[in-house]
């Protein structure tokens, strides 16, 4: 446990030391939700479109979800894989270290980061554009976690099974396709049925309803919670597979 | 002998790679001993399956009594390892890398006193990217012996290093011998094996061709002493019948014996004997370059 803390806070300590990744990481979803108010205002809810909960409230917890994804499917996968390219990792096998605990530093250290720039993300949206604030937050904090604990886990095993190039290919492919498709881009409403059958096989899709939900009030969806513990559970197998390998 | 490390029939293949096919050795507490072969003769793999970072595929093998595998982290609280191979985050400072690596040891952390001993004191706030290729392998050993291990595995750390950082890395390398840590160095440079390893094992193609003290493998080629001296007059025929003498030939002014044991005494006192007292006569002893070579070409011809 003490490892895990220690190696936690070095990760982060690293992270600080990496301006642009920081700049990156803090400004992009506050970038993108102020192009979005600029663009749609916090219009009048509209039962028919955007859960019918109007534009900007449907993208504040869909944008929390991306913000998740992200650093799970992209920043997290690439430093792995530099890790396990340069020998990293391998010193760290050597040592008195347990490795699973430089994997769990991965996981927290990137929590502790998206845990922030959500909450720069909210807080702006709150504040700026008046959106609704979460209904249940107990809900939101456990769909949040949830989320965090399963695109770690899916950004791990991209690390470990991809060299460090292919591994940022990968996850940013992922990203961007789950963002077009799973609920931060075009709303469900407007998607056709074959991609939404498509968006219900990423894990993404099942974060946003389960985010959303917690946070419109419309109940913890017990549905979601399940896929998303799939993805976790496969996941955690694929990354207990190829740490075995490596 | 209690040994140590005891390895018996190693055996370690990628792939369609034989890496390992057969690599027995001891090694006795408070030893340093010595991995010498050329690149690619299995050394690395070989101290990689000694310290539990490799699955073995054949041989037994035990360290500090522990099969290095199946206990591995009880294995790690044990042991030190510098790798050959290895990098450390390129943002991480001096001082973190040992205050983490400190983190897990039971043993009061000598941190301060390593960083002294090490000459890293004074980059303790450097990043790891910062460092010279000396600095960046004085770092990795400090690393090593930070959890005060029983067995030091030193894996090709002067490989790189300007001729003055080998010889600073040397005088370290013995100070770790003489508090009693076994150490295992591999290597692929005889002057750094000769003058520091107390026996060695010559490693070719996954072998183990010949395990020895320095001076006892380099007696194995004393049949190849040399005895030279200059000489101008008429050509020394009667040199051949000298007991021990091989082989002479003459260039120039320079008269080369090739023989064995004792075919310097010999040689000297026959010349007495006709009354030539070259002032240049001297023998040359082989090294454990030539022994090296000789026995790697031995192996490559059977
Ligand atoms: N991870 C690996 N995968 C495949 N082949 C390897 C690997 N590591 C080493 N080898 C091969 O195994 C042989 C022995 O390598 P190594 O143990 O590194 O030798 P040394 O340390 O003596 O130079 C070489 O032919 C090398 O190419
Ligand atoms: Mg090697």
């Amino acid at each position: 446990m003490r490892a895990l803390t220690k190696t936690t806070w070095v990760e982060l300590k690293l992270f600080t030391r990496e301006p642009l990744t920081v700049l990156f990481t803090f400004a992009i979803p506050f970038v993108v939700l102020f192009v979005l108010g600029s663009v749609f205002g916090n219009a009048p809810p509209n039962p028919h479109v955007y859960r019918g909960v109007g534009t900007l409230n449907y993208y504040v917890p869909a944008y929390v979800a991306l913000v998740v994804a992200a650093i799970g499917l992209i920043a997290l996968p690439v430093h792995l894989a530099a890790y396990q390219e340069r020998g990293v990792l391998r010193r760290f096998r050597a040592s008195t270290i347990p490795v699973w605990s430089v994997f769990g530093a991965q996981i927290a250290a990137t929590f502790v980061i998206e845990v922030l720039a959500s909450a720069i993300l909210v807080i702006v949206a709150l504040a700026v554009y008046h959106t609704r604030s979460p209904q249940s937050l107990g809900e939101v904090i456990g769909a949040f976690f949830l989320g965090a604990l399963t695109f770690g886990m899916i950004g791990l095993f991209l690390g470990l099974a991809l060299p460090a190039r292919a591994a940022q290919g990968a996850g940013v492919l992922l990203w961007f396709v789950m963002m077009q498709i799973s609920g931060p881009g075009a709303p469900p409403e407007v998607l056709p049925t074959a991609i939404l059958r498509v968006a219900d096989a990423t894990p993404l899709q099942h974060l946003v309803v389960l985010m959303q939900d917690a946070w419109f009030g419309f109940g913890w969806n017990n549905g979601e919670m399940l896929s998303l513990l799939g993805f976790l559970a496969g996941a955690t197998a694929l990354t207990i597979v190829f740490a075995r390998r490596s | 002998m209690n040994a140590v490390i005891d390895v018996e029939g190693l055996r370690k293949v990628y792939g369609s790679t034989l890496a390992v096919d057969d690599v027995s050795f001891q090694v006795a507490p408070g030893e340093i001993f010595g991995l010498l072969g050329p690149n690619g003769a299995g050394k690395t793999t070989t101290v990689e399956c000694l310290q539990g970072l490799r699955h073995p595929d054949g041989g037994h093998v035990r360290v500090l009594g522990l099969d290095p595998w199946a206990q591995r982290s009880a294995l790690r609280r044990r042991i030190g390892s510098q790798l050959q191979e290895s990098a450390l985050p390129d943002r991480l400072k001096v001082w973190e890398a040992l205050d983490l690596f400190a983190t897990t040891t039971l043993s009061p952390s000598n941190r301060e006193q390593l960083l002294e001993q090490w000459g890293l004191a004074d980059k303790r706030n450097a990043s790891f990217a910062n460092l010279s290729g000396g600095q960046r392998q004085r770092l990795f050993v400090a690393l090593a012996l930070v959890n005060q291990p029983e067995i030091v595995f030193l894996d090709e750390m002067t490989t790189g290093l300007d001729p003055a950082a080998r010889r600073i890395t040397w005088d370290l390398i013995e100070a770790i011998g003489k508090r009693g840590t076994t150490v295992v160095l591999v290597s692929h440079f005889m002057d750094e094996v000769q003058r520091l390893c107390q026996r060695v094992a010559i490693v070719n193609h996954g072998h183990v061709v010949a395990v020895d003290t320095p001076e006892k493998l380099i007696a194995r080629g004393a049949r190849q002493l040399r005895v030279l001296f200059t000489w101008e007059g008429e050509p020394l025929a009667w040199l051949e019948s000298v007991p021990h003498v091989h082989h002479v030939s003459q260039q120039e002014n320079q008269i080369e014996i090739e023989g064995d044991g004792p075919v310097f005494q010999h040689v000297a006192a026959a010349l007495l004997q006709h009354s030539i007292e070259p002032t240049d006569l001297r023998v040359e002893r082989p090294n454990l370059e030539d022994v090296f070579l000789q026995i790697i070409g031995k192996a490559e011809e059977g």
